[in-house]
């Protein structure tokens, strides 16, 4: 049943994604062509712990001051999924291929009801991770790389991706401090060992080992998020400025 | 596995199949499409607020053969049970097809399937199907109907014109894949005939592979 999947532009070798911003990943939804869509997506991703969500509150009320229209989307929050998800996590009948694909379900659900027609509309996207954590989620569960890039071949690439970074043992006490260990972040359902810690801290690295591997293929920006929250907002504000300022003088036409 | 429109009679043939496998000593396990409990709980709310667009559809059968795959597939097989399965991946990749979805997206997702030893897909007119729907007075549902796709208000119409598409999928699938074809325009018995005659070269080929391992052996 395989077939040849060396046409997706997200599994291009060679780093740097050929994929323009705004347009999909890979094969797309056919019935949903999204060519010239005013909107814009500007994800934050990151592990645990890193502040995001501060973060993003901090981005919608300026940029909604400077008068932009700014929709928020999450990570497994639809309607549709959240209790399939919520059941499946609390039974422990998920194995990796169905959580991958519950996940991406999920954003799919996402994708087609609230970030394209928000794109549609012309607002700015903010989203609270994106495809990056089920990448990462599944490269350390081991789950075919090819195969998951495929998958997520309907995704929208991001105009702008921030990956905010910390280091493993800043991490760890980040997660300890606010909501401890659960089964599913601690990877135990990979069986990685019976001592909960040293499973929860092998995953952790695993899992930012997956997303410095990304870094150069989807074109992270890359913040130190051990800096205060004001200086990590600053900076993100300067560069998303800079991007708006650019985006909105008129695009010179380029060779496609 | 079985593969065909709904009312293309192939479900009764599994179960007559099954019987006659059965009846000849051979274990056998049958799985059937969309029935894992893991995402049943999403299908049914999806489907009772008709809130499914097509790719989250697709998803959500793709996560259930998934599901089923591990738990009532490969482990049957590895017991060296013959599994019968009433539908496979090819039943996706003919209606997310119909529906508007990436035929070649579709493929690439469901490449973690199991290449099943042998496919029969069970050839039916359209009209032939919707007279056995009828009588037997199944009521046409919202997404078999292809309803969500707004092509025509009226149950029956949308069938046939969402089940015509289906069809002109799984005509691709055939070269695609080597479909045996059963034409399911005949009776039940004769149609039952030609399934167990394919069956039974396909095990007969296989003894004769063990045989001759044993001989080499």
């Amino acid at each position: 049943m395989t077939t040849n999947s060396s046409t997706s532009s997200l599994v291009d070798e060679g780093g740097a994604t050929e994929v323009r911003a705004g347009s999909y990943y890979g094969y797309g939804i056919p019935y949903l062509p999204i060519q010239g869509y005013p909107g814009k997506i500007i994800a934050i991703e990151g592990t645990d712990g890193v502040g995001r969500s501060t973060q993003i509150s901090l981005l919608r009320e300026w940029l909604e001051v400077q008068g932009y229209g700014v929709v928020e989307t999450g990570w497994t929050r639809s309607d549709l999924m959240q209790p399939t998800i919520d059941l499946a996590k609390a039974s422990n009948t998920l194995n990796k291929l169905t959580f991958v694909l519950l996940y991406a379900t999920d954003f799919a659900d996402r994708l087609e009801k609230e970030i394209i027609p928000a794109l549609k509309a012309g607002f700015i996207v903010l989203s609270d991770r994106y495809i990056f954590t089920a990448l990462a989620r599944a490269g350390v569960r081991g789950v075919d790389r090819t195969w998951v890039r495929s998958l997520y071949g309907f995704a929208i690439a991001p105009h702008l991706v921030f990956y905010l970074k910390i280091d493993e043992k800043t991490l760890i006490r980040r997660v300890l401090q606010s909501r401890g260990m659960d089964y599913w972040e601690s990877g135990m359902d990979m069986k990685l060992g019976d001592d909960i810690y040293e499973s929860f801290r092998a995953y952790q690295r695993s899992l930012l080992r997956e997303y410095a591997s990304m870094a150069d293929e989807f074109g992270f920006r890359v913040l130190d998020a051990r800096r205060k929250v004001d200086v990590i907002q600053e900076e993100l504000r300067r560069q998303i400025a800079a991007f708006l300022a650019e985006s909105e003088s008129p695009t010179p036409v380029r060779p496609e | 596995m079985v593969e065909g429109i709904d009312g293309s009679g192939k479900t009764t043939q599994l179960g007559l199949l099954a019987k006659w496998l059965i009846a000849a000593g051979h274990p056998v396990f049958v799985t059937e499409w969309n029935s894992s409990a893991l995402v049943k709980a999403a299908t049914k709310t999806g489907k009772k607020k008709n809130a499914l667009t097509p790719m989250t559809f697709s998803l959500l059968h793709a996560t259930d053969f998934a599901d089923r795959l591990l738990y009532n597939i490969i482990p049957p097989l590895k017991a060296g049970m013959i599994v019968l399965a009433d539908r496979y991946a090819y039943t996706a990749f003919a209606r997310d097809a119909a529906r508007g979805v990436d035929r070649r997206w579709v493929r690439e997702l469901y490449s973690f399937a199991v290449k099943p030893d042998m496919a029969v897909y069970f050839r039916v007119p359209i009209e032939v199907s919707i007279d056995r729907l009828l009588a037997r007075r199944v009521k046409l549902k919202f997404y078999e109907a292809g309803m969500d796709m707004g092509w025509s208000a009226n149950a029956t119409e949308s069938f046939k014109i969402f089940q015509g598409k289906v069809l002109d999928e799984y005509d691709r699938l055939v070269d695609e894949f080597g479909l045996s074809v059963v034409p399911a325009s005949g009776s039940i018995t004769e149609q039952q005939r030609t399934f167990r005659k394919l069956v039974s070269q396909y095990l007969e080929i296989e003894n004769d592979d063990e045989q001759l391992d044993e001989q080499l052996g």
